[in-house]
C-alpha cells in the first residue's frame, strides 16, 4: 500500500466544479513531494480528452495521469469535499471522494492496486473517507497506521 | 480464454478492473487471462479477446469488435462483475 502523509490528505475542502476538484488531489500530491505542479493539470486533461471515467464508483473519483517527467515519486493523495461535484459520469455522480494516483512506470503500482481494491471491496469504505474527519481516520480506512 | 480491461491511460482504473475482474473469475471457476490496456491499444490487445471490461465512456470509441464488450459501472463491485462475467460467459 502506498503510504499517505499528511500533507496528502486534505478533508473537507469546498471544490467549485470536477476540474478545481481534481486539482485539489493535485496540489496534495505535490505537498507531498510525490509530483511536481505539472501533475494536478495533466489529471484535469485525462478527464477532458476520455470523460468522467474516472468516477469508478459512486461518489469515488479516481484521479490519475500516465507516468512522466512530473512524477518524482509514487503516491497517493485523498481529498474529500464539503460539497459533491458533479464529473458528468452516467451512474457514480455526484462525487465526494477523490482519490490521487500517481506512478512512476505503468507496472510498478500492481501490488498497491491490488491492496486499494481490498480497501473499496469494503462498501463502506467511501462513505467513511467522506465522513472522515482527520488524517489518522483516513489512514485507518486504508489500514495504514497513525501517525504521531 | 482472454478478457481485455480498457481504460483512458491503461495505468489506474484498468488495473483496478482488472484485479476485481480475476476476483470474479474466481469465484465462477472461470480459467482466464485478464490483461488491463489503454485505449489507444484496444485493437491490437483485444484482437484475439473473448471479453472487453470497460467504463460506459469508451463504448463508443472501442469501435467495432468481435469480443462481448460489457460495461462496468461500480469497478470495485465484484458482485456486478461476477453476474455480467457470467452472463457472457456461461
Amino acid at each position: 500500500m502506498l503510504d499517505l502523509p499528511d500533507p496528502a490528505v486534505l478533508l473537507k475542502q469546498q471544490a467549485a466544479d470536477w476540474r478545481a476538484a481534481v486539482l485539489l488531489a493535485g496540489a496534495a500530491l505535490e505537498a507531498s513531494g510525490a509530483v511536481t505542479a505539472e501533475y494536478g493539470p495533466r489529471m484535469v486533461a485525462m478527464v477532458e480528452e476520455f470523460g468522467a471515467y474516472i468516477v469508478i464508483a459512486p461518489g469515488l473519483a479516481l484521479a490519475h495521469a500516465r507516468p512522466g517527467d512530473d512524477v518524482l515519486r509514487a503516491g497517493m493523495a485523498v481529498v474529500t469535499l464539503d460539497e459533491p461535484v458533479v464529473f458528468g459520469h452516467p451512474y457514480n455522480d455526484p462525487v465526494s471522494v477523490v482519490l490521487g494516483l500517481a506512478v512512476l512506470t505503468a507496472d510498478e503500482h500492481v501490488t498497491g492496486i491490488a491492496e486499494l481494491a481490498n480497501v473499496f471491496n469494503e462498501t463502506a469504505a467511501i462513505a467513511r473517507l467522506a465522513a472522515a474527519t482527520s488524517a489518522d481516520e483516513v489512514r485507518a480506512v486504508f489500514g495504514l497506521s497513525a501517525q504521531a | 480464454m482472454k478478457i481485455v480491461a480498457i481504460c483512458g491511460a491503461g495505468v489506474g482504473t484498468s488495473a483496478i478492473l482488472k484485479v476485481n475482474a480475476e476476483r470474479a473469475l474466481a469465484r465462477l471457476d472461470i480459467d482466464a487471462d485478464v490483461t488491463a490496456a489503454d485505449l489507444a491499444s484496444v485493437q491490437v490487445v483485444a484482437a484475439d479477446a473473448q471479453v472487453i471490461l470497460t467504463s460506459p465512456e469508451f463504448v463508443e470509441a472501442i469501435g467495432r469488435t468481435n469480443a462481448d464488450v460489457i460495461v462496468v459501472q461500480n469497478y470495485f463491485d465484484v458482485d456486478e462483475l461476477q453476474q455480467k462475467l457470467g452472463a457472457a460467459l456461461g
